[in-house]
This record gives C-alpha cells, sequence and structure tokens, in this order.
C-alpha cells in the first residue's frame, strides 16, 4: 500500500496513457525527433480520458478514493491551511487517542480550534493511529477542546476521515457510545461557530461525535454513510464481496448527501482527485473555511444556536398523514 | 432361529387434541415450560427463573403508566423511502411486513400519560418492528416525545431496544441521532428530567446518542447493551470476548449504567425518581 505508483483499477488506462506520454516525451528530447503532434495528441486523449473517468465515478470508486493510500489526511491539511497549530493531548482521565489530533491554531490571524481525526501513513504510523479508528478518548479529548474553544471564543473546525469508532473490548468497557452520544449533544450547543469538512471517510457513528457542526461540508471523492459498505453487504448480502452493490443502495456519494441536506457544500477536488495535489486541495478547503466561518462569526450566539437546531431538527423524510389509522 | 429376534413394532398414531400453539413457552435460560397466561401477567418474565421476554410497546406502556392514562400522539408519523432502497429486499416491502405483523405504524410508540399521578411523556421502542432500527420516522417521534416534555415541562421517559439505526434510510437514519440528542440537550437546559431505560438488546446508534443520555440509565437485567456488535469485536480484535460482555451486568460493573431494575419493580422505581426530581421542577412547571 506504500507504493508510490498506488494505482486504483479503474485509474490503470490513464495510468498506461500517461506511461506513454512519458515515453514519448524522452524519446523526443533524446533523439531530437519532432514529436510534439504525438505528444498533443495523447495529452488530449489523457484530459478526455480523465474527464470521462472522475466526473462518472461510480459510488464504489468514490469509496476506493476516499480510502486511497496517497490522499492527504487532517494533518497534511492542517498543516497547509493553518499557522502555530499547537496538538495538544488526551483526555485527563484515561490515555491520548492518536487517531484524533487538535489543538490551538491559527487560520492566518484568528485563532481557532482545530480537530481532526487521523490515519497512519504506513503501517508503523497506522498502528499509532489505529487506522484512524478512535477510542472513547479520542473523543472526550475532542470534546475537552471543543470545550476550551467555547470558553475562549474560538471558532471551531473539525476534520472527518474515519471508517468508525474502534470495536473493541476497552472502547466498550469505556463507553465510546456514550463518549459519542455526549459529543453530539454538546456540539449541537456548543457556543461557537464550528465547520465539519469530511475528506475522507466519515464512518457513522464515529464520524458523527465530530461533525454536528453549522456547516458540514464533504469533499467531493468521499463518502459519509451510516454503515460501512462492507457491513451493509455482509449484513444485507450476507457477503463482504457485495460492498460495491451496497455503496449503490446507501446513496451516500457527496450529491446525495448535498440532496438530503445533510452536507451544505460539495468541495471540488484537483482532477485525478486530492492526491494529486495536496496543495490545491488545501486551498480550496481553506477558502471553503475562511468563507464560512466569516458569516457564522456575524451570527449572535443565540442565532447562531437556533439556526443549528433547526438544521438538524429537520432532517429525516417521513409522512405525518395527521391520521390516526393504520391504513393496512 | 434367532432367539433374539427382532420385535415387532407397531405404530400407534394417537390424534391430536386441539391445543392452541400459543399456549405455552419454553424458558430459554431453564427449560422449564411455563402458561402463557401467567407469564403475561408476570410482564412476560418467567416468575422462577427471573428471565426477560421481550415486551412490546403497547404491553410495556401500561405496564408503566396509570390505567388509561396514556394518550398516544403522531400516530400519522411514518416511513418513506428516501433512497429507494432496494438490496435483497424491497424497503417498502419491509415495512409493510413489519406492519402487518405488528399493526404498529413504526418502531416507536409515543405519547403522554401519567405515572404515580406525575404526568410524563413516553417513548417506546417496540423490537418486533425491523428490530426497532432508528429511521426519520422514529427520530422523529422520539424527538417530539423530547420537545413534548421540554413544552409541558414533565419528566421524558424513553425505553430503548434496537439494534441501531435503519440501513434502509441511510445517512438520513445516522442524523436522527442528531436531531434527538440536540433535543436532549435543551431538555437539560431546561432541568426537565429524562429517564432511559434499556432492555435487550439495545445497540450502535440508539445507544450513541439519546439512550446513553439519561440522567438516570436504567437497563434491564441481562439486557445485550453496547455500541458495536459482539461479532464485529471479535473479527477485529480476534480476541476472546470477556464472560457476560456487553450485559446489563458487565455495564454496572464498569459503571456505565445506574441501576439495574427488574421489569416487575420499574414503575415503582420510576415513581421514586420521578418524585426526587419532581420536588422542585414542579414549582417552576405550569
Amino acid at each position: 500500500m506504500d507504493d508510490v505508483t498506488y494505482t486504483l483499477e479503474f485509474e490503470k488506462p490513464l495510468r498506461e496513457l500517461e506511461k506513454q506520454l512519458m515515453t514519448l516525451q524522452s524519446v523526443s528530447e533524446e533523439s531530437k525527433v519532432d514529436v510534439s503532434s504525438e505528444i498533443t495528441a495523447i495529452e488530449k486523449k489523457i484530459e478526455a480520458l480523465k474527464a470521462d473517468i472522475y466526473t462518472n465515478l461510480t459510488a464504489w470508486q468514490r469509496v476506493q478514493l476516499s480510502r486511497h493510500p496517497k490522499r492527504p489526511y487532517s494533518l497534511d491539511y492542517i498543516e497547509r491551511i493553518f499557522t502555530d497549530f499547537q496538538p495538544l493531548h488526551g483526555d485527563r482521565r484515561f490515555s491520548e487517542d492518536a487517531a484524533i489530533v487538535g489543538g490551538p491554531a491559527f487560520l492566518d490571524n484568528q485563532s481557532v480550534m482545530v480537530i481532526g481525526q487521523q490515519k497512519g501513513r504506513n503501517t508503523k504510523d497506522n498502528l499509532k493511529r489505529n487506522f484512524g479508528c478512535p477510542n472513547p478518548e479520542g473523543y472526550r479529548k475532542a470534546m475537552r477542546l471543543m470545550e476550551m474553544a467555547a470558553k475562549f471564543g474560538m471558532p471551531v473546525v473539525t476534520f472527518i476521515d474515519t471508517p468508525g469508532a474502534y470495536p473493541g473490548i476497552g472502547a466498550e468497557e469505556r463507553h465510546v457510545a456514550e463518549a459519542i452520544a455526549v459529543n453530539i449533544r454538546e456540539m449541537s450547543c456548543l457556543k461557537v461557530p464550528i465547520v465539519s469538512i469530511v475528506i475522507g471517510e466519515g464512518g457513522s457513528g464515529g464520524a458523527l461525535g465530530m461533525a454536528v457542526a453549522d456547516k458540514v461540508m464533504i469533499m467531493e471523492n468521499c463518502y459519509y454513510s451510516v454503515i460501512s459498505p462492507e457491513g451493509c453487504a455482509a449484513i444485507l448480502w450476507k457477503d463482504r464481496a457485495a460492498a460495491p452493490k451496497a455503496a449503490e443502495a446507501l446513496k451516500f456519494s457527496p450529491r446525495h448527501l448535498l440532496e438530503f441536506e445533510v452536507v451544505d457544500a460539495v468541495l471540488p477536488e484537483p482532477p485525478g482527485g486530492a492526491h494529486r495535489d495536496y496543495e490545491k486541495a488545501a486551498e480550496m478547503i481553506k477558502a471553503a473555511i475562511k468563507e464560512n466561518l466569516a458569516n457564522l462569526k456575524r451570527k449572535s450566539v443565540s442565532k447562531l444556536l437556533d439556526e443549528r437546531y433547526k438544521r438538524y431538527r429537520k432532517l429525516g423524510k417521513f409522512e405525518d398523514s395527521k391520521t390516526s389509522i393504520v391504513e393496512n | 432361529m434367532a432367539i433374539f429376534s427382532k420385535p415387532n413394532y407397531s405404530t400407534v398414531t394417537v390424534k391430536k387434541k386441539d391445543i392452541p400453539k400459543d399456549l405455552w413457552t419454553k424458558c430459554p435460560k431453564t427449560g422449564e415450560i411455563i402458561y402463557n397466561r401467567v407469564l403475561k401477567e408476570n410482564l412476560m418474565v418467567v416468575p422462577s427463573s427471573g428471565y426477560h421476554f421481550p415486551m412490546d410497546a403497547r404491553a410495556r406502556i401500561a405496564s408503566l403508566l396509570d390505567g388509561d392514562s396514556f394518550v398516544e400522539k403522531d400516530l400519522g408519523v411514518r416511513s418513506l423511502d428516501p433512497l429507494k432502497f432496494n438490496a435483497t429486499a424491497k424497503y417498502t416491502e419491509k415495512l409493510k411486513a413489519s406492519q402487518a405483523k405488528t399493526k404498529e405504524t413504526d418502531a416507536v410508540v409515543d405519547g403522554l400519560g401519567t405515572i404515580g399521578e406525575i404526568p410524563v411523556s413516553i417513548a417506546v421502542m417496540d423490537f418486533r418492528f425491523m428490530g426497532a432500527s432508528l429511521g426519520s420516522a422514529a427520530g422523529e417521534k422520539i424527538t417530539r416525545a423530547i420537545e413534548r416534555g421540554l413544552d409541558k415541562k414533565c419528566a421524558v421517559i424513553i425505553v430503548s431496544a434496537s439494534g441501531g439505526a435503519r440501513m434502509q434510510e441511510g445517512i438520513l437514519s445516522l442524523m436522527q441521532l442528531a436531531k434527538t440528542s440536540a433535543a436532549l440537550a435543551r431538555l437539560s437546559e431546561a432541568g426537565i428530567p429524562f429517564i432511559s431505560i434499556l432492555t435487550n438488546p439495545t445497540m450502535a446508534g440508539v445507544m450513541a446518542s439519546y439512550a446513553s443520555l439519561g440522567d438516570v440509565i436504567i437497563a434491564e437485567p441481562e439486557a445485550l447493551i453496547g455500541f458495536a456488535g459482539p461479532r464485529v469485536i471479535k473479527e477485529t480484535t480476534q480476541q476472546d470476548l470477556p464472560d457476560g460482555f456487553q450485559t446489563s451486568e458487565f455495564l454496572l460493573e464498569h459503571g456505565l449504567v445506574d441501576m439495574i431494575t427488574p421489569r416487575v419493580e420499574l414503575r415503582d422505581r420510576l415513581i421514586h425518581l420521578l418524585k426526587c426530581f419532581g420536588k422542585n421542577t414542579s414549582a417552576k412547571g405550569a
């Protein structure tokens, strides 16, 4: 997975063309033969193919991109978007959880509290970060930092990127369900603006436990779901290999999330995905955070909280027939 | 001739008497056969073994509230199919089947009533309805029950039993965690008590929201309660699970619930608690 040339199955035709292009370029340099027309032709082909592949991604392909091992993680964005990030550690009760990083930082001139779910870049790092699956301590640390932010009037920015909260014995013993529930409740009434961005995987309650916000955004090649496609496939199809089917059925792509009003905006990624251009991806996120915080900061606390409550209150699709008879 | 010849068996057919199938139930704990009427009178708890059978929402409400004090609300709230979910079976078909089986519109029954003459807003989950999974309709009913408590300044009681969020409604079911918990934040702010009762089983999304947010959390004996399913934990960690893992008793020992109360004592326990908490709030109330 650490291979620099890591290529997803559906990206293979594109990689082939890119290889051809490189060969042509080196040939033209060495032999001084003019192949510029051929190069232009291949470049055109590449652009067309890119547009074709990345604008028509299936739900499952998007899941694969969201898990791409080269994809930028929270810390990659934090170092590009903020300055003077000072990571703070521990929940003051049990331990530190490296699957969640957080601390105060500057967004240009404004001080903010930034908290992100953090995956590891290699095996060693992943053991430390628990593959981005937080334990209860992580959620409690996040809450501690958010309360600190409220105390000092700092807006909160959270980055969401987790397959889910860790399903472990210790996690249950220390009550991960309660840690998430408390975060959800307290974030719904935290007295400072909150902006959340799904930058990779938005895995169920483990994601929501840090994503109750005034504005929730998601990057183009991400998903945010009630259950992992593999989990859904295991339950409904009795086969984890049916994950691509489950991914379609769950309608968790950014387009659907926007339609269901679960997210407020979809942030475009550089062509080919955020992993192709960290700087560009970070720039786009930074602009979105700045714009949203500027709007949110103008609101009074009561208006902010009232709107946040209403944002979640209206979510869900049901019928209310006002009748008292079961029709069946 | 062999001395021990094959004995001759004759098949005797006894005409079965017409015994109604649902007259007796076997206790899964002791194997004891128990008369259904006795079981029902004892709130679906086997008297000798203390085994708690599941209880449907209406029987639960009848067991907790005063006489005919219950006034049901939100009867018209029912699930839609926002995802047009069609996996191995259509969601709409599953809904219809559950509605036919339970005669309920969805997995939650809610309304107002009194317990020991103390007014309460109550919501009860019915596990028979698609494992009492939490979809938009159930989430709306729970939220309205909380808001009703806030509006009427009366305590809120939620009896949970659920496999978690309703997968067939995708991300919208996950959002019910936020909707219900946000309403509880307001209830808490107003100083109105919320008592959460956990019954077998209460898992996943429901545990990661309102079920874990009670001022007092009461579990029924030997209920399965947790976030991740035991099989998932076992597969992920490759570890053997401790004895009694994720049972009410395990949670009590780890300090995660306030008490374990047998079903037959639940009503009295609630009355005591509500009397304690109500002493000062009733003056503020209407």
